[in-house]
């Protein structure tokens, strides 16, 4: 969709970085003097060029009361500069053929086009004066929100899940700004106005506070060259995000379960408090990469889904996933949808043993191999798309990766162990770390003459 | 049960492979040459050598899709695209997954109103036995009680969430409204009650129609030689019967020149909105295509999006598209605006539906459609699936091989005179058939 959320997808993890034998993709690095990061990733398939500029800067810096404000900004960012005014940028990246969009995540805001090789330069002079040249009007600040508005009808408020995730998201972060929607409460949303979004640019939006990514058919030093003329000129702030609140040690699982008439497939879904590959001790990181790929990661074959789905034939789905990729400490989590028939109740109780189990035996040397194939494979497959190579990059060096860390993966990832995943899952798959959520439709109304004094006291449902 | 499926095509002598056409393509658009080939048993394929990165993709386009689907079976075919990878040959479904994972291959199947559709990514260390277990797959699916049983509970599962997103319903009536009675009235999916009753029999039935080699196109991208590829798709191919393509019937547009709502308790209205468009065969479709750049397809820029989103902030996605299909074309466009603010979108459009239709585009307008169309095209050649897909996609609709060399010219051509007049011919305001669903504010159904 048009100028996104990040939304709190299932997304496998994907460092990139070529097991040995495989062909690699040339990654080069530089640093203007301002402080901008550059990553140059060739790619000589087709002439073209993906251009990407990456703020080091998300939700989870914005001021409290202000949430939605990061989200806002990228918006605002398509409204024009004395330079270029109101939609000439649209206009001119369209006209040359170009392709592009944005993106807001918890760690970073991110801006790109794709577009034929000889127009790069022309996006860096555009993307460098937007930079810190937009100008803004009440009336602009005012309709974007509308628009941010409707954003958040379709993805959150138009759908019991949307509301559902964002309440259960809520419930496992007890004071980091994780917890907060990225696309901001409905009420916050409504206050935001020119100030906050041009506060926060102000603040967070130059050369040292950002990563350029360039994949395509290029040369690195020619790149390094434009950068430097288009980008290099733009001084440095100084003024970098601020440490987030972290978790408190967690002592209490939580609990959150909606009812709305709405739901056409009940589901539990359970968040838990995992380190990121950033905050975790080496090999962590991949280990619960693994832990997720063995637990719930390919269908039936997975341990949730053959218990679940073969033998007790119990769900319709289950998975795990983690969102590793993260500056700090982040979600691994849970999901299982019951067959008719079957409760929340029975099938989070099904999850419960097959995730006891494993903490007492870990995977099967056939497990664990598996998963790492699945995983070391995918960053090969990553790199038929220059796209999602610069994606990968972008958000993992914004995400406070090292590029060592990035390209050592598939090593890492080899290098876990049987012991390593059960401790993993021993460590982190504790309850009181945990959040639980039910999704489901009211209960029937049950008839009056029915009605016992237990029912009565629950109180009125539906 | 395996062993139903018989190797038939025989018809097709083996012939030694024979490379008919090689066209180098325009170098803006994908720089590597397709080759048009024969394989031994005949059967024809396009191939893009790709040796930079160590994978092969594969793409098979079967025409047909739901549209092969006896009155009481629909959904047969989509089950079909969610059957194939549960079990095949002596693998049971646990076994076949576990052996998908060891080769790191990644198989995928779709089927639409029109088509059946095998994408196959697989890493050249193993690809032959990645190619096998393909063929495994759709030549001898198992169907195996417990996989179908789960299979069908979660494409029912997606037929209950279709019933309570406003888009979904919104799309469901409007094309039962277009195309009443008719498969493309229906949506591809089936319905709860058809999908339920289906079993491994009907499976079985359907699949020489849904995956006949003699209606299917083949495309291959990657780090293989047209020897290796020819054998490739003999392996996949050989296995399936062959038989005479169906054909299918045009379907007449039925859409009525109305507005109608359906009340759901939601925030956010979704409309779409839409009439009779055109076909891919005929001869205005780039004409009609680069006009609709203008009106609604234009992303950030379109006449939609700027009045809709950028003038009056009424909605986050509004936009308009032609559609197509083998047997009908429609020209199509969807918002989604608070319960409060969707009639004034709907008004927007329909002026802007009105303009369009009454003036055309303006110069300045042409040309930078032009620019961005010809410019962008090449965006589509950037990944070696992305390049399978369009080999397909490129002798499905018939344009031949010359096609992707050519089609800049052919957007380079279109003069405003030709825009004002498919503008003229296919936009009708008056017959806009709209379905709202939400709680919306001031709009009523009326006819």
């Amino acid at each position: 969709m048009l100028r996104s959320v990040l939304s709190l997808s299932i997304v496998a993890l994907c460092l990139l970085s070529a097991r040995p034998g495989a062909a690699e993709p040339q990654v080069t690095t530089f640093t203007l003097e301002n402080g901008l990061r550059g990553v140059v990733i060739e790619d000589h398939r087709a002439p073209v060029a993906t251009h990407m500029l990456w703020y080091r800067v998300g939700g989870a810096d914005e001021p409290p009361g202000e949430t939605g404000v990061a989200h806002y900004l990228e918006h605002l960012l398509f409204k024009g500069t004395e330079k270029y005014p109101e939609g000439a940028f649209t206009r001119i990246v369209a006209e040359n053929g170009g392709q592009q969009n944005a993106f807001t995540s918890s760690d970073y805001t991110g801006y790109f086009q794709r577009v034929a090789v000889d127009r790069l330069e022309l996006m860096m002079e555009l993307e460098a004066d937007r930079m810190t040249g937009i100008l803004l009007t009440d009336e602009d600040a005012a309709l974007e929100r509308n628009v941010v508005m409707e954003e958040r009808n379709s993805r959150i408020d138009n759908e019991p899940g949307g509301r559902f995730r964002e309440q259960l998201n809520r419930a496992l972060f007890l004071n980091h700004p994780y917890g907060a929607p990225l696309i901001g409460w409905r009420s916050e949303i409504m206050a935001l106005g020119r100030e906050n979004a041009l506060s926060f640019y102000r603040r967070f939006y130059s050369p040292d506070n950002a990563t350029l990514v360039v994949a395509g058919d290029v040369d690195p030093a020619e790149v390094e060259a434009m950068a430097r003329r288009r980008y290099g000129p733009i001084p440095a702030s100084g003024a970098h995000p601020e440490e987030r609140p972290q978790e408190p040690p967690h002592v209490a699982a939580r609990r959150v379960e909606m009812e709305d008439p709405r739901v056409a497939q009940p589901y539990m879904m359970r968040f838990y408090l995992a380190p990121s590959v950033r905050t975790g001790a080496p090999g962590e990181g991949a280990a619960l990469t693994v832990l997720a790929s063995v637990l719930g990661g390919s269908g039936v074959t997975s341990r949730l889904g053959q218990r679940l789905q073969v033998e007790t034939q119990t769900a319709l789905g289950a998975s795990a996933f983690y969102r590793g990729v993260q500056r700090d400490d982040t979600i691994f989590g849970v999901y299982a949808a019951p067959v008719d028939g079957v409760t929340l109740a029975e099938i989070e109780a099904v999850v419960d043993t097959v995730i006891a189990e494993f903490i007492k035996t870990g995977p099967t040397e056939e497990e664990l191999a598996r998963a790492k194939t699945v995983i070391i494979a995918a960053e090969i497959f990553a790199q038929d798309s220059q796209q999602s190579l610069a994606n990968a990059y972008g958000a993992a060096l914004s995400s406070g990766l090292t590029l060592e860390q990035i390209q050592g993966w598939t090593d890492r990832v080899e290098a876990v162990t049987a012991e390593d995943v059960r401790k993993a899952a021993e460590a982190y798959l504790k309850p009181e770390r945990s959040a639980t959520g039910w999704l489901q439709k009211p209960a029937p109304v049950v008839e009056a003459e029915n009605q016992t004094d237990d029912d009565a006291e629950e109180g009125p449902k539906g | 049960m395996s062993g139903q499926m018989r190797k038939v095509s025989t018809a097709f002598a083996a012939l030694t492979l024979l490379v008919l056409i090689s066209v180098a393509t325009q170098a803006r658009a994908v720089s590597a040459e397709i080759i048009q080939a024969v394989s031994p048993d005949g059967v024809a394929f396009w191939l893009v050598q790709e040796p930079s990165i160590p994978i092969v993709s594969v793409e098979i386009g079967f025409r047909g899709g739901a549209s092969v689907e006896p009155e009481g079976r629909e959904g047969v075919v989509n089950l079909l695209s969610g059957m194939l990878d549960e079990g095949a040959g002596d693998l049971d479904a646990a076994a076949f997954s576990r052996r998908r994972d060891e080769l790191a291959a990644r198989y995928g199947f779709s089927s639409g109103r029109d088509a059946f559709n095998v994408s196959a990514a697989m890493l050249s260390r193993n690809l032959d036995e990645s190619v096998e277990l393909l063929r495994l797959a759709l030549t001898e699916p198992r169907f195996d009680d417990t996989p179908l049983a789960r299979v069908k509970a979660q494409v029912v599962a997606g037929l209950r969430r279709r019933e309570i997103d406003p888009g979904d319903v919104a799309g469901d009536l409007w094309s039962s409204n277009a195309f009443p009675g008719t498969a493309y009235g229906r949506n591809p999916d089936g319905t709860i009650e058809s999908v339920s009753a289906l079993s491994a029999d009907d499976l079985r039935a359907i699949m020489p129609k849904a995956l006949n080699p003699a209606s299917a196109y083949v495309g291959i991208v990657g780090d293989i030689d047209v020897d290796a590829a020819g054998a490739l798709v003999d392996r996949l191919m050989g296995g399936l019967p062959s038989s005479e393509p169906e054909t299918f019937d045009p379907l007449e547009v039925k859409a009525p020149a109305s507005l109608e709502v359906v009340r759901m308790e939601v925030p956010q209205s979704v409309a779409l909105f839409g009439h009779e468009g055109i076909l891919r065969s005929d001869p205005d479709f780039i004409p009609a295509y680069v006009m609709n750049y203008t009106l609604g397809g234009g992303g950030f820029t379109s006449r939609l999006f700027d009045n809709v989103r950028e003038k009056e902030g009424l909605a986050y996605s509004v936009g308009a598209y032609l559609s197509p299909r083998d047997r009908a074309g429609l020209y199509i466009g969807q918002v989604a605006s608070s319960n409060d603010r969707i009639a004034r979108a709907i008004e927007l459009i329909r002026a802007e539906w009105t303009r369009m239709a009454e003036e055309g585009v303006t110069p300045e307008e042409l040309e930078a459609a032009k620019k961005y169309l010809t410019g962008a095209y090449a965006l589509r050649f950037d990944s070696n699936a992305k390049i399978a897909g369009a080999l397909v996609g490129v002798q499905m609709e018939d344009l031949g091989v010359n096609y992707i060399r050519d089609r800049n010219s052919l957007v380079e051509a279109v003069t405003i005179e030709d825009i004002k007049r498919v503008a003229k011919r296919l936009l009708k305001p008056e017959a806009l058939h709209i379905v709202v669903v939400g709680d919306p504010e001031g709009l009523e159904a009326a006819n």
